[in-house]
């Protein structure tokens, strides 16, 4: 099947064809408070990052370690919403129509808007791709169908429980890349081993042509370096929202960002 | 058993896990493939006979089953109407229902060489039966339970540790049920591959609210034997307390095919049902949404976020309920009802003072609604009202309401 190319593909293409690897870097919408997180958003690109992932704040962050627990808790509590976080991306594409955005979150505040619904806001607002943590194959009727019909690309996480026979059901019906959890566990707890990873982004590229990014566990330019060099690139988020938690200037956040894109491009 | 499976209400859930719209497998893909063993696990487990062999042997004589179903004579007096049962599964091992499917849940561990157990639990009854049988079995025990719950329920948090569980006091959130569930995922997902998630209610992924739904069916089995001996015939009205609801589903189960038994689920109404949010009715007063694998009525605000509850009972201080009582609840087989704190105050002390049994604040949710619905209904109406647990643990709680200082 053809589908239109998102942001997400185009991306991917122009990076394949510098022979370099994408850096994504997360952050959670509204954290601290909504004008910050848009002028961190809007400095990620010039900061290196080829791909945002913008966290949608929910009250029950179960795949979620303390770090962006806390980073939905400020944002809820300076009162951000689905319909803030949607407005904050129309903000960002008025200066920038390239960078590819990818919606993080949890399915609960999307089913309650109303998946339709949902869908031609964040196709009109701007948005690429959706990662909806607690929506396995399985469940694949509810948004990830839809949301490929309504030309969003529906990125999957692959982890190491993903066994060879359950993968192509986790790569069938995703769209933009895969993005391999690198431990079983939660965001920002153990370090990603850059030897256990490969082999893993290997078993899923034997399966797929679709572009395998790394995240979880990384959290200095060197592991950046050493994660995206065996892949096709790797996202880090904890460790960024660490710094915006810990109140640095915009300049410092996004120098921070410099810094492990820098490492992620070396790789 | 009815022969025609598809007027059935006991047919559910469908190879999805669903209930209708409610249920399925809302989680992580790390946990996927988990669920599935499990599930596969348990379908295997169900029809194996040494399974329930086992199971049966320690419900004897462990858990000390089949629970007593008593005439509670002098309240039915009292209230000058109905003829009132209560079934007794507060005189189990561990004093409430929740050991019933910890043990089939701590078996199927077994069977499928897992050597470490995790839980959440609220009021501490689901925590302690679990901590008793991993202390049974020699197997490690971790609970989660909310800061806010290990300060009502002490007696419960002592209880598990002498037992030999690592009891987590989860911070997050407003620290109750739903965040010690949150933390258990979390752990979960982190430890997969050693860790089996015993979880204590008729919520979560499927297959569990299938699971621990069969598992606490023992209590309806036995009260259709128990009252068919006692009266020759079944219950008129079934009451039970809900907070996600598995001692409701079980009592209720073995029934719902039986049209003429009247079904009624009783949330913990707080401070009242109304805006303020003050209470854990997700019935009366939530809307479908997805939290902790399953779909299901929730609190939430109208963005998707979940509320916390509010209730005297950390048992029932859950913003969920079961998937599959969403599902009696919009096709109508069972009545969902609220009751507040006050009135199940006053259940409990009327308990004590006509029977000489002193109720757990979650029956007496049950109980206060025995009490207003008792004195309408004719003499030879038979109410069964499941006495799931017993109130030692929260007589802190209760002197702290009727304004009595107990020295420790």
């Amino acid at each position: 099947m053809t589908r239109p190319m998102t942001r997400i593909d185009q991306t991917f293409a122009r990076l394949r064809a510098e022979g370099r690897k994408a850096f994504v870097s997360y952050i959670m919408a509204g954290d601290p408070d909504l004008d910050t997180s848009l002028q961190v958003m809007k400095g990620l690109p010039g900061a290196g990052v080829d791909i945002i992932e913008l966290g949608v704040p929910f009250t029950d962050p179960m795949a979620d370690g303390q770090t962006i627990q806390l980073a939905g808790q400020r944002a809820l509590e300076g009162g951000q919403t689905l319909q803030r976080t949607l407005d904050m991306v129309a903000a960002f594409r008025k200066g920038d129509d390239a960078t590819p955005i990818v919606l993080m979150g949890y399915y609960n505040p999307i089913y309650s808007r109303g998946v339709d619904r949902f869908l031609a806001d964040a196709k009109a607002a701007g948005i690429d791709g959706l990662i909806v943590v607690d929506l396995p194959p399985e469940e694949d009727a509810e948004l990830c169908l839809p949301a490929q019909a309504a030309g969003l690309n529906f990125i999957r996480l692959a982890t190491p429980t993903t066994d060879d026979r359950r993968l192509p059901k986790v790569l069938t019906n995703t769209s933009g890349f895969v993005y391999y959890v690198s431990i079983t566990g939660i965001t920002g707890a153990a370090a990603a081993q850059a030897a256990d990873v490969g082999p893993e982004v290997a078993r899923i590229k034997a399966q797929t042509e679709l572009p395998v990014i790394v995240g979880f566990g990384i959290n200095t330019p060197e592991a950046a370096q050493a994660i995206a060099g065996v892949a096709d690139g790797c996202v880090v988020g904890s460790a960024i929202v660490k710094e915006i938690g810990a109140g640095k200037s915009v300049d410092d956040v996004l120098a921070f960002v410099r810094g492990l894109a820098d490492g992620a491009h070396r790789a | 058993m009815p022969e025609d499976r598809i007027n059935s209400f006991m047919s559910g859930p469908d190879e999805n896990g669903r209930f209708g719209i409610f249920g399925g497998r809302f989680v992580s893909e790390t946990l996927m493939p988990l669920i599935l063993d499990l599930e596969a696990e348990y379908e295997r487990a169900k029809t194996d006979p040494t399974f329930w062999a086992e199971m049966d042997d320690l419900w004897a004589h462990y858990v000390g089953r089949p629970s007593p179903l008593y005439h509670a004579e002098r309240l039915s007096q009292h209230l000058g109407g109905a003829r009132i049962y209560m079934k007794r599964d507060e005189l189990n091992h561990t004093g409430a229902h929740k050991i019933n499917n910890v043990l089939g849940q701590i078996i199927l561990a077994r069977r499928m060489g897992k050597t470490r157990i995790i839980a959440e639990t609220g009021a501490g009854q689901h925590g302690v039966a679990t901590a008793t049988v991993c202390a049974k079995f020699g197997l490690k025990c971790i609970v989660y339970m909310g800061a806010h719950d290990v300060e009502r329920q002490a007696p419960n948090v002592f209880r598990m540790r002498l037992l030999g569980a690592d009891v987590v006091p989860v911070t997050s959130g407003r620290g109750t049920l739903k965040d010690a569930m949150n933390d258990a995922l979390r752990d979960w997902v982190t430890n997969v591959r050693d860790t089996f998630y015993c979880i204590g209610t008729v919520a979560g992924p499927h297959p569990y609210p299938a699971m621990v739904r069969d598992f606490q069916s023992i209590i309806g089995k036995e009260v259709r034997t128990q009252i068919m001996a006692r009266e020759g015939r079944l219950p008129d009205t079934l009451v039970a307390a809900i907070g996600g609801g598995s001692n409701a589903m079980g009592l209720f189960f073995p029934f719902l095919d039986d049209k003429d038994v009247r079904i009624i689920g009783v949330e913990a109404g707080g401070k009242g049902v109304d805006d303020r949010m003050e209470h854990c009715a997700s019935l009366t007063g939530g809307r479908p949404g997805v939290l902790h694998g399953n779909r299901t009525y929730l609190l939430q605000d109208d963005d998707g976020q979940i509320l916390e509850g509010f209730s005297i009972s950390a048992g029932l201080d859950y913003p969920g309920i079961g998937p599959e009582h969403s599902w009696l609840h919009d096709v109508g087989r069972a009545e969902y009802v609220s009751i507040t704190d006050k009135e199940a105050l006053e259940a409990f002390q009327l308990s004590c003072a006509l029977e000489g049994i002193i109720p757990a604040l979650e029956p007496s949710h049950a109980l206060a609604h025995v009490m207003k619905i008792a004195p309408d209904l004719p003499k030879d109406h038979l109410i069964v009202m499941n006495m799931c647990g017993r109130g030692d643990k929260d007589i802190f709680t209760v002197a702290k309401h009727l304004g009595v200082q107990i020295k420790t």
